[in-house]
């Protein structure tokens, strides 16, 4: 507990390792902090792996563990399983990246699920593998520049969409599952707060912008995740036994090229000679611009966090063929790709 | 008393006598009848645990490694592809120094599938930091199991404890299982000083770096070589509790034959049997099995095997591009203490082919004729010196 503020636990306690600006830092810290040192926790590896327990140096205040890449789920069931067989509920959380929890984790996530272990999985979500040096991973949106999906005379950056892991863990009978970001920070602690009332898996998803991997300066990480929810791009929903239970509603729609042209990683589609909707120039990046306008507002009709209809083709917009760019709505340029 | 039981169910009940809180397991053949039986105990309430349906052996591995960080005494089985799914999480279970006991029923690694018996698969993970126990009988994998753990325990190591699939899990054998009060005295309720807890919270599982990393494994080397005196130690605590007596290594007749081969696991069996017929003719041969394979029990090869003048390693894996690996690491153990014995390697019964006593038989009196000794020999081959066609 922090002397100076008994409402701290500082679980996660400075002194890390972690860049300015980090998001997940942040999240990290709100997230531990909330729940407290009263917890097991059980981390991937990845970017809070290496940057709180760096060379045998812990920045943990808690019980922490780290295994392997994959299996923070797995640990985290037999660590729980192990506690309740001695009658002990201390609280058992896994923390693991966007890797941990849409690629290499998800087999182990979801057999924690269906098992029913008692446990809250947060995921941090920085939409890449940042800590190996930006690589794309299936979190990563469409159209963004990685290290491993980079914009080039064939390429517009990332072809395959954002994977929607909230519904594919949402389909598993799954208690709670929610997404949250660093810029709301009450909505990110209510449910925080409400996870940890209920018995059972629960899903934590916090989109946590990396400065280094999106390419934004680090004094934006809060204001870049801020946009996007503003934008529809990540909405801030609940799921509970598989239903939409709660949402948090835009008062108004902010154009996605707001949020986007703050961070280098889709700086590309604005490198046009030219935006005008042409099959010369640099077209392909303005009519990505238009396909994640149309993934946004395809979100924002999902979850219902406008009234007002978009003017976009958002059912296309979810349907990416295995080659061709899209289906946004317009103007016959698929046809092309 | 004596039961007539399967080798799954002989383990199943040396299992349950250890009184794991976590069995954690995904079905593979050959293993599978130990699992099931395992579920049924829990099912039944005749054994106090949870019973954990993984979704992959990786998971399993993971799992178990995650009770025994939570404070449980745990237990898992695999075989084969199932091993090899585990690799990443057998070394961090090692190099975690985390006391997770797993039996392995020894099969063929795949292509081409197979589901047999020969030692491929665990012979893969000898470099893993498990302690591996290679056992000849359904009497020798319950009492190596009972075992095992207390030598987990205090070493705070891993063990496995490798049994022929089918030849030994899939047999009828009389067996006699432990009381409850025998193993209860033996082996003292689950202790793991580093269990994660928030009342002394440990961070397990931390980054190393280029200055210490060399030093924490130098740790588990020096802890794996000091584990053959515990093994020796609690082998015999065992003896006094039930009368049975398990070495590191397992001689007959080896110390006072010319020639003495070297098996591990269920072989042993059947090369008994050849020695007894080649003594009856005469011949002065013996044989030593390594029931302990890691930690390498090296004084304990020394001492059995300095005194002969033909060794015959005959083993059920090989490593790919070099050759036998038993052999191998007996020529190097007598070497390093200057004794030059000719050591044949001779690699046979891989994907369940039976090793029959005439083949064992062929192999010792080709080797008491041949002047040059065989390196890394595949026996009873339908095309000597070449591959055999798919069929």
């Amino acid at each position: 507990m922090d002397k100076r503020d008994p409402y701290r636990h500082n679980v996660l306690t400075s002194g890390h390792r972690a860049c300015s600006g980090c998001g997940e830092a942040m999240a990290a810290r709100m997230v531990t902090d909330l729940i407290g040192a009263n917890a097991i926790y059980v981390n991937a590896t990845g970017c809070l792996q290496v940057f709180t327990t760096h060379n045998q140096q812990s920045s943990w205040q808690a019980p922490w563990i780290h295994s392997v890449f994959a299996n923070a789920a797995a640990v985290a069931s037999g660590v729980e399983a192990a506690l309740r067989a001695r009658g002990d509920d201390t609280p058992v959380i896994v923390q693991a990246g966007d890797g941990g929890t849409f690629d290499i984790g998800l087999q182990c996530l979801s057999g924690m699920i269906e098992r029913g272990h008692d446990i809250l999985f947060v995921c941090y979500d920085n939409e890449a593998y940042m800590n190996t040096g930006v690589q794309r991973s299936s979190s990563t949106p469409h159209a963004v520049r990685t290290t491993t999906s980079p914009p080039g005379r064939l390429s517009e950056g990332k072809h395959h969409l954002k994977k929607d892991v909230l519904s594919i863990i949402a389909a598993h009978h799954m208690p709670y599952a929610a997404t949250a970001t660093v810029a709301f920070f009450h909505d990110l602690k209510a449910k925080v707060e409400k996870a940890m009332t209920i018995k059972g898996p629960r899903f934590l998803q916090i989109l946590s912008p990396c400065p280094l991997g999106w390419d934004h300066d680090a004094s934006l990480s809060v204001s870049v995740s801020r946009l996007a929810v503003e934008t529809g791009l990540f909405p801030l929903v609940e799921l509970e036994n598989g239903e939409v239970t709660s949402v948090m509603r835009l008062k108004q729609q902010r154009p996605v090229q707001d949020y986007l042209k703050l961070q280098g990683r889709f700086k590309h589609l604005f490198n046009s000679t030219s935006t005008a909707e042409t099959a010369t120039g640099n077209a392909n990046g303005a009519a990505e611009i238009r396909h994640l306008q149309a993934l946004a507002d395809a979100r924002i009709r999902r979850y219902e966090l406008l009234q007002a209809e978009t003017e976009w083709d958002t059912v296309r917009a979810s349907q990416v063929q295995r080659h061709g760019r899209g289906g946004y709505r317009n103007t016959g340029q698929e046809a092309a790709s | 008393m004596k039961k007539l039981l399967e080798g799954s169910r002989a383990i199943a009940e040396a299992v349950k006598l250890c009184r794991p809180q976590i069995v954690a397991a995904y079905p593979i053949t050959p293993q599978t009848h130990i699992i099931e039986n395992l579920a049924q105990m829990v099912a039944d309430g005749d054994l106090a645990a949870e019973f954990i349906n993984a979704e992959s052996e990786f998971a399993a591995a993971s799992i178990v490694l995650g009770a025994v960080a939570g404070g449980s005494r745990a237990f898992t089985a695999t075989a084969s592809q199932g091993l090899l799914l585990m690799t990443e999480v057998l070394y961090n279970i090692a190099g975690m120094r985390l006391p997770v006991v797993m039996v392995c029923a020894n099969r063929a690694v795949s292509a081409p599938i197979n589901i047999f018996s020969d030692h491929q698969d665990s012979m893969t993970m000898r470099d893993a930091g498990w302690i591996q126990l290679y056992v000849e009988s359904n009497q020798e994998a319950v009492d190596s199991i009972i075992q095992a753990y207390r030598i987990a325990e205090v070493c705070e190591l891993p063990v496995m404890v490798c049994v022929d699939g089918f030849f030994l899990t899939h047999t009828f054998e009389p067996v006699e299982i432990p009381e409850q009060t025998q193993v209860d005295d033996f082996l003292p309720p689950f202790h793991f000083e580093r269990t994660l807890n928030p009342s002394n919270p440990f961070t397990l599982g931390g980054g190393s770096e280029p200055d210490n990393y060399l030093e924490i494994r130098a740790q588990q080397q020096a802890a794996l070589i000091d584990a053959v005196n515990v093994i020796q130690a609690i082998g015999a605590d065992y003896a006094k509790l039930t009368g049975r007596a398990y070495e590191l290594v397992d001689s007959y007749f080896a110390e006072q034959a010319d020639t003495v081969l070297v098996v591990l696991g269920s072989t042993m069996g059947a090369v008994r049997e050849v020695i007894d017929s080649l003594r009856e003719q005469g011949q002065s041969v013996g044989v030593l099995r390594l029931r302990c394979f890691r930690p390498l029990p090296a004084q304990a090869l020394v001492e059995y095997l300095s005194a002969a003048k033909r060794i015959i390693v005959i083993e059920k894996a090989f490593s790919a591009g070099a050759g036998g690996i038993v052999a191998a690491e007996v020529r190097a153990v007598l070497q390093q203490v200057g004794v030059l014995i000719p050591i044949d390697s001779y690699i046979g019964g891989l994907g369940g082919r039976d090793l029959k006593l005439t083949i064992i038989e062929d192999v010792f009196h080709q080797s008491s004729l041949a002047k040059s000794t065989a390196d890394g020999v595949f026996l009873d081959l339908k095309q000597p010196g070449t591959a055999t066609k798919q069929e």
